[in-house]
């Protein structure tokens, strides 16, 4: 059995340091599995996210080797025999303690998004064609790695501006929503902010469901809102057609 | 003693997965202030772990089904255990409750006529389950979420309830902590719903996350309340077995439902003993018990389970209808399963039995508390239905949530005596002042072993009579524990609650499967292998706190009306 | 903001991030370079029956004093210029907008507002530069068909496959737009009721999907063929004939 050193960050909103732990890997280990071992036999203290230990529930963000994962799918053998392994708590949210981080304000900016809102006379007739779209953005399970890696959220931290990636696709699944009647175009430019958006497309780089957030998601949004905004001849268009 | 927040509601609900979500939204949509706490963030919870889909005889795909089928069906996968008047209740308002998270925002696979689409379980008579790809559980959870946060309901996350407090004989509160900080909380309530979910961390393999230590379970035997068959509890036939690290991690049965097929190593379709109806899509506890006994008799896969292939239905089909899977065995397996067979092993799963309630409204025992989803017991009797889950907990958090706010309504709040509060706060805070004591995560794993080896998918009087033997020792053991660091963000001492919530549940368990004296359901004793219909198959399992120490009893069934009954007579 | 030494460092990252950013602006560097030199330069640009892609159509006008190339290229270059592609590339590349995933960005704090102002919010208007570029590639596909006629009847060279191979791929990636796919489906919320619509999304979505790929072989191959005429024109090769 081999052993891997692990640089870890611990401290809390005052500051901290990265500790060293030499944990030995079992076949098919995770970072997790691995953090999981300095709690059990050096530190009981460590502060980490986790739910279910299988890349669906998305609590246990960090980041390993200065990028964006899950450490409960990133496998140990993924690292050279001797290479030591930084995990990090995700920079773009204060840090709370260790790898724990303050994530509340994308609750706050998920509230702020209108509903579902179907018609009144709905008939809940949708075709498989119909949804697809939307299942695509809801298969997010929430794990912010999109909104740390965002440049605008991490590193200028327009968080009074721009939603993040999380927020662009659950917009643009309830505006693509085959019986949804709002036009959230508005909202997406004046609140959410999607002309923030450089689409450099790291937030799709990162997302462990593989969600095409930019080009099934932002750039969508982004076309939509020119629709409305900044292409007169589909104003010319609408206004024909009496819509 | 050290200063605490208190937050005073008409109605609280503990735990926001499914049924505490959906309780909390009938709660409030009742009129009633209400408040969800939970142990993660919103949206953690392990009904994101539910896959196959949610069952409902909504007849969409075989028109034949509806809801005498559905009630049959439950009754008879329950070994008519069951609380007959959930099951029919459950049957009966499921179709309602599904096509309700439509009107939420919810996306569901569509059938060619536009409908919710559904797929065969085991079980089920018809093709009953809802689903999306392999992500129902998920699809709920955010459209319940969704609509929760539009609803007016306080949501308070990461924060842990460690005590129900009383006034004479009902609920009037409920003491935790912060997780983030470790300050301590009160939370004033005329009612409290519990929607803890269940018990899986108290063994070694399970498809439980960290959260499933049966805090609900605990905190309602510690006021008080029965707990109803807790012998029961089901060991999902196929959890991953290969690499460690992920052993236990659940593999869907919407890979059987898709039509996935079990061999052992002679290459042989096992399941054509056990049950040649129903083959691979039998109850959850007989395709348990099979793959036990092939890998027991020497017919274990390299790794010690049986082989789950599904690559016949071809690479675009397994990809589009089960994507988790895929996803799942390629990257901790490196096992491609639209080329070939995943390796599968019974995994601990679910716990039928729980806080003893009352249909209409899940009230428990206990006056001003309720229960709801798989901290609740009776709806499933000694075995679960794949799909009956995520029902039951729309159904019944609906209901618990309605029955919470019609009992809080009118009523004033109680107060809460000072010193109890101090009590319990010098016992939680205990672990940082003791010089010498045990390290809570030693105790747990000692735990999970005890669990896994006496109280698993086989069990006899004498290894259960160890078990219990072993769980004295360690609650001996758990009374003085020690830890290090700070009160923030502590794991080592949030583990120290959670652990004793374990032991409670483990012992339960242990003495209820010690003393069923037959096999059923999700129960199997080795060395009673038969059912007995005439005494045992008419008596629940009832555990309660008396003098301090858990006191075992049993109780006759609930009798089932004659128009009822007629329904499996008939069959016959 | 305090997660540890993280914030201090430009990144984390411990693998090769800038060798993607660096490689792209190498590659745009040298084809805006070759571009802007013959797109002044003003000869060799026709030699029958092959005329250059950065001449077509054939201006020959008397009150223009510069090169016509200025009159044509202002609508694929802002086609380029405007891509959702190309945009990634070049404020990664150049602007360091972020120069790659979890990498500090150029910039002040919280100044930041990428396409929500001037002068980036022109972005918005990549569809009329589409429309366009669509009109320029009509007269590629006419110069194409040229290619096969020569002074002595038809036939085929090695200009005519690269003049055609040439449209074929400007063809590919102007119809494997963002924009594109937007127009013709992308801006519905029902697909079912337009089955035609959602089919041709449908295509398009899957050329979409690699975008990126048409966006650089279309561009290298456009200067190639710029170069393949020029050298035959000014006698530095002979155009082989094949048929």
């Amino acid at each position: 059995m081999s052993v891997a050193k692990l640089r870890v960050f611990r401290g809390d909103s005052q500051g901290g340091e990265e500790k060293e732990y030499e944990v030995p890997v079992d076949e098919g280990m995770v970072v997790l599995d691995a953090l999981f071992y300095i709690q059990a036999n050096y530190d009981g203290d460590l502060a980490i996210r986790w739910n279910c230990k299988a890349a669906k529930c998305g609590s246990c963000s960090t980041e390993i080797n200065g990028k964006p994962r899950l450490a409960c799918k990133t496998r140990m053998d993924s690292f050279e025999e001797g290479e030591t392994v930084t995990v990090y708590p995700i920079k773009a949210f204060p840090v709370i303690k260790d790898l724990v981080t303050d994530v509340s304000w994308n609750y706050e900016v998920s509230k702020k998004i209108p509903p579902f809102t179907p018609a009144e006379d709905t008939e809940w007739i949708m075709y498989q064609e119909d949804v697809e779209r939307g299942q695509e953005f809801r298969k997010c399970i929430e794990c912010f790695m999109c909104q740390n890696v965002c440049h605008i959220l991490r590193d200028h931290n327009r968080k009074d501006a721009f939603a993040g990636p999380r927020f662009m696709i659950k917009i643009a699944e309830r505006e693509m929503h085959p019986l949804d009647v709002l036009d959230r175009r508005e909202f997406a430019r004046e609140e959410a902010g999607v002309g923030f958006c450089n689409i450099t497309k790291c937030c799709t780089e990162v997302c462990p469901e593989d969600i095409h957030i930019t080009d099934n998601g932002i750039i969508p949004l982004k076309e939509r809102v020119v629709d409305k905004y900044y292409d007169p001849l589909s104003w010319l268009l609408r206004k024909i057609k009496g819509k | 003693m050290e200063k605490y927040e208190t937050h005073t509601h008409d109605v609280i609900v503990i735990g926001a997965g499914g049924a505490g979500l959906r309780a909390a939204i009938e709660s409030s949509a009742q009129g009633a202030s209400t408040a969800l706490i939970c142990k993660s963030l919103l949206g953690k919870a392990h009904t994101v772990m539910a896959e196959g889909g949610v069952a409902a005889a909504l007849a969409n795909v075989d028109t034949k089904d509806n809801w005498e089928t559905h009630f049959k069906d439950t009754m008879k996968g329950g070994k008519m255990l069951n609380n007959w008047q959930m099951a029919l209740y459950h049957a009966k308002e499921a179709p309602e409750r599904v096509r309700e998270l439509e009107y939420w925002g919810a996306l569901f696979d569509r059938t060619k006529e536009g409908r919710i689409n559904q797929r065969a379980f085991g079980g089920h008579t018809w093709k009953r389950l809802a689903h999306v790809g392999d992500r129902t559980g998920l699809e709920m959870i955010r459209t319940l979420q969704e609509k929760g946060i539009h609803s007016g309901i306080d949501v308070y996350m990461e924060c842990t309830i460690t005590h129900l407090i009383k006034d004479g004989d009902r609920v009037v509160g409920a003491f935790g902590y912060w997780r983030e900080s470790g300050k301590f909380v009160l939370f004033r309530a005329n009612a409290i719903v519990l929607a803890t979910g269940g018990v899986g961390k108290a063994y070694k393999y399970t498809s439980n996350s960290w959260e499933y230590t049966g805090d609900g379970h605990a905190m309602a035997y510690e006021a008080g309340a029965e707990l109803i068959d807790m012998e029961f509890i089901q060991f999902h036939p196929t959890g991953m077995v290969w690499p460690p690290s992920v052993r236990g991690i659940l593999v869907t049965e919407a890979v059987r439902g898709e039509g996935g097929i079990l061999t052992n190593s002679e290459g042989e379709r096992f399941m054509e003993r056990y049950d040649p109806e129903r083959m691979e899509l039998s109850t959850r506890d007989v395709v348990a018990r099979s793959i036990y006994t092939e890998v027991e008799q020497g017919r274990g896969s390299p790794h010690g389970g049986a082989f789950l292939d599904v690559s016949h239905r071809g690479a675009d089909y397994v990809r589009r209808k089960l994507p988790s899977m895929y996803h799942q065995f390629m990257e901790f397996a490196d096992i491609d399963i639209t080329k070939g067979p995943m390796e599968v092993f019974p995994t601990t799963h679910y716990v039928m039995g729980g806080v003893k309630v009352e249909g209409d409204t899940c009230s428990s025992t206990v006056p001003g508390l309720f229960a709801a989803g798989e901290v609740a017991g009776g709806m499933h009797g000694a075995n679960r239905l794949g799909g009956n889950s995520l029902s039951d907990l729309l159904v019944f958090g609906k209901r618990a949530g309605e029955g919470a706010a019609a009992y809080a309504s009118g009523k004033s709040h109680a107060s809460v005596s000072a010193e109890l509060i101090e009590g319990y706060a010098n016992e939680l805070r205990e672990p940082f002042n003791n010089t010498q004591g045990e390290n809570p995560y030693t105790i747990h794993q000692d735990l999970q072993d005890v669990m896994q080896l006496y109280i698993g998918v086989f069990r006899t009087e004498e290894n259960i009579q160890k078990g219990i033997d072993e769980i004295e020792k360690l609650k001996e053991r758990a009374r003085t524990l020690k830890i290090e660091g700070s009160v923030m963000f502590n794991p080592g001492w949030h583990l120290c609650r959670d652990l004793k919530s374990m032991l409670i549940v483990s012992e339960a368990l242990a003495r209820c499967a010690l003393a069923r004296k037959e096999s059923r359901g999700a129960h199997s004793r080795v060395d009673f292998p038969e059912s007995d219909d005439g005494t045992w198959g008419k008596l629940n399992s009832i555990v309660a706190i008396k003098d301090g120490a858990m006191d075992f009893a049993t109780r006759p069934i609930m009798e089932m009306p004659e128009e009822f009954s007629r329904m499996f007579t008939e069959d016959k | 903001m305090a997660n540890g030494t993280a914030s201090k460092a430009l990144t984390m990252r411990k693998d090769m991030w800038w060798v993607e950013p660096l490689i792209t602006g190498v590659v745009l560097g040298a084809f805006g370079i070759y571009s802007t030199w013959r797109a002044l330069s003003n000869q060799f640009y026709y030699t029958e029956p092959y005329l250059s892609p950065f001449y077509s159509p054939l201006l020959l006008l008397d009150w223009w004093p510069l090169s016509p190339a200025i009159l044509i290229l202002w609508a694929p270059l802002g086609f380029r210029a405007t891509c959702y592609y190309y945009r990634k590339a070049y404020y990664r590349a150049y602007f360091f907008s972020p120069p790659g995933c979890a990498v500090k960005p150029v910039g002040k704090r919280g100044s930041y507002t990428g396409e929500s102002s001037f002068p980036f919010i022109l972005q918005n208007i990549h569809r009329f530069f589409l429309y366009a570029s669509i009109v320029i590639l009509l007269f590629l596909w006419i110069d194409s068909y040229e290619a096969f006629f020569f002074h002595d009847g038809m036939g085929v060279g090695v200009g005519t496959i690269v003049l055609t191979a040439n449209a074929f791929l400007l063809t590919m990636y102007s119809f494997s737009c963002h924009s594109f796919r937007h127009l013709m489906g992308g801006n519905l919320d029902v697909f079912s009721k337009c089955p035609t619509r959602f089919r041709l999304w449908g295509a398009i979505s899957v050329q979409n999907e690699v975008h990126m790929k048409w966006a650089w072989t279309s561009l290298v191959f456009v200067a190639l063929t710029d170069l393949y005429v020029f050298l035959v024109a000014n006698g530095t090769i002979t155009d082989l004939r094949l048929i």
